[in-house]
């Protein structure tokens, strides 16, 4: 039991720079992956296809690469290379991967609404922007809310990946500890943190869900 | 108030307006009546820019939308103008088009404020009016999904009714309904029609075609092939394809 206590104190630790990543990446990724969403049906077919590509690329290739890129080789490349401390780099990249991700899902949402919606909207005299301001989107956040929760509760997960850049997020707290203590609790610990996180996050995301079915479509 | 001359509209090769011509006086109420595909909706849809015509011009109230200069070339006015164009005319949907996310208040008044700039304090007795006036306004708070057929396109009346348009464009209002359910809605364009709104109705309702219309036009294949008073043309249909089809329909 003291032991396990002994625990506690590291491991919340690590917790706070897996909230940090997390949460940052959140508000990062989001209004991103909107404007790429938003970019990658823009009438402007090239710059579709520049989104798609860029799509492509962050899915198509480990997030582990791409954080391993942004720290270490990002620097020696001409013009944009800059040499980023590790918590930077690690929310760069999870940023811009996930923002991928999140592009796809609301792209996804954006194009199941019904022609008729804009068409309603246009005769109202609404402009684009209206339009997916007041009527498209948000019926599209209602439709997104189930991919947006998976995604998210991943993220939670995906977060332990920057252990390669030698942060101390709560995984990593924890082997430490397995490694130097020779015992499983840590990990055991750990797990329950993990559940504790995404747990809230299922409770909030089943709020939500609740909140929008007050409408049917 | 429309005046559209010589419209042409292609959909791929498909020619579905060969030369479609109109021209609408204030207070007019014209029926347009056709088969399936003869171009009477698309019609309806090149006249508020939610299609885009490839020939020919259009004017509302005296102000050039479209127009074709001498190498046939087509040019509309720059988006804000055509706009504010379009925003004297009111459109009725088959579909109704209703926003699912809105109670039936929210779908009047949010085209008031964030188009026109309403306070929302000011809008509302005026939506709730126009709820009267269609018959539900025990309805006001309630989600479309939650409504009849019939009620969804009162509402949509309504909160086209809102902007305060000068002309009302119904493209078949009644098609997705109930036969039980069309009356009322029916009833409603009538009341509009005796308010004297001018209204362009497509329908393949014939009696209120008969009974409301002052005009009414018969499309087939993309042009009009007959267009008299009302009385005249459903006593004496004068084009062999107007006699067919009123035939088939009555």
């Amino acid at each position: 039991m003291d032991y396990l206590l002994s625990t506690l104190g590291p491991l919340l630790q690590g917790t706070a720079v897996t909230l940090q990543v997390f949460l940052v990446t959140i508000v990062l990724s989001v209004p991103l992956g909107l404007c790429l969403a938003l970019l990658r049906i823009s009438r402007y077919r090239i710059v579709g296809r520049l989104v798609n590509a860029y799509i492509w690329l962050m899915r198509g290739t480990p997030l582990m690469l791409q954080m391993l890129f942004i720290y270490f080789a990002l620097p020696f490349v001409p013009v944009i290379g800059v040499r980023l401390p590790d918590f930077p780099a690690a929310i760069v990249a999870f940023a811009l991967n996930y923002a991928a991700y999140f592009a796809e899902i609301f792209r996804a949402g954006i194009q199941s609404i019904d022609r008729g919606q804009y068409e309603g909207a246009k005769v109202l005299g609404f402009t684009y922007g209206q339009t997916m301001r007041r009527i498209v989107l948000p019926q599209v956040i209602k439709r997104i809310l189930p991919p947006v929760s998976n995604e998210t509760i991943t993220l939670v997960k995906d977060t332990s990946l920057i252990y390669v850049l030698a942060m101390n997020d709560l995984l990593r707290a924890a082997r430490g500890m397995v490694q130097r203590d020779f015992t499983t609790t840590p990990f055991i610990v750990a797990a329950a943190f993990y559940l504790l996180m995404t747990l809230v996050l299922t409770w909030g995301f089943q709020r939500l869900e609740k909140r929008y079915a007050v409408y049917d479509e | 108030m429309i005046h559209a001359d010589n419209l042409h509209k292609r959909f791929g090769s498909v020619e579905v307006l060969k030369g479609v011509s109109l021209s609408m006086q204030k207070g007019e109420v014209i029926a347009m009546i056709g088969p399936s595909g003869s171009g009477k909706s698309t019609f309806l849809r090149c006249l508020n820019h939610l299609e885009l015509i490839n020939r020919g011009q259009i004017a509302i109230e005296g102000e050039v939308m479209a127009r074709t200069d001498e190498q046939g070339h087509c040019h509309y006015m720059p988006d804000a103008d055509v706009r504010r164009i379009c925003r004297k005319m009111g459109m009725v949907f088959q579909q109704f088009n209703l926003f699912p996310h809105l109670t039936v208040l929210q779908n009047i008044i949010e085209a008031p404020m964030t188009v026109k700039g309403i306070k929302r304090d000011e809008i509302i007795p005026k939506a709730e009016e126009l709820l009267h006036k269609v018959g539900l306004a025990a309805k006001r708070d309630s989600y479309p999904a939650r409504l009849s057929g019939g009620q969804k396109q009162r509402v949509a009346i309504a909160r086209a009714l809102a902007m305060e348009p000068d002309i009302m464009l119904f493209d078949e209002p009644t098609s997705a309904l109930d036969p039980e359910l069309t009356g009322e809605v029916l009833r409603t364009m009538r009341q509009l029609a005796e308010e004297h709104m001018t209204m362009l109705v497509v329908t393949h309702e014939m009696a209120f075609a008969r009974e409301v219309a002052s005009r009414v036009i018969f499309m087939d294949h993309g042009l009009i092939l007959e267009e008299r008073p009302a009385e005249e043309l459903f006593a004496d249909p004068q084009h062999p394809r107007t006699r067919e089809f009123l035939r088939n329909m009555l």
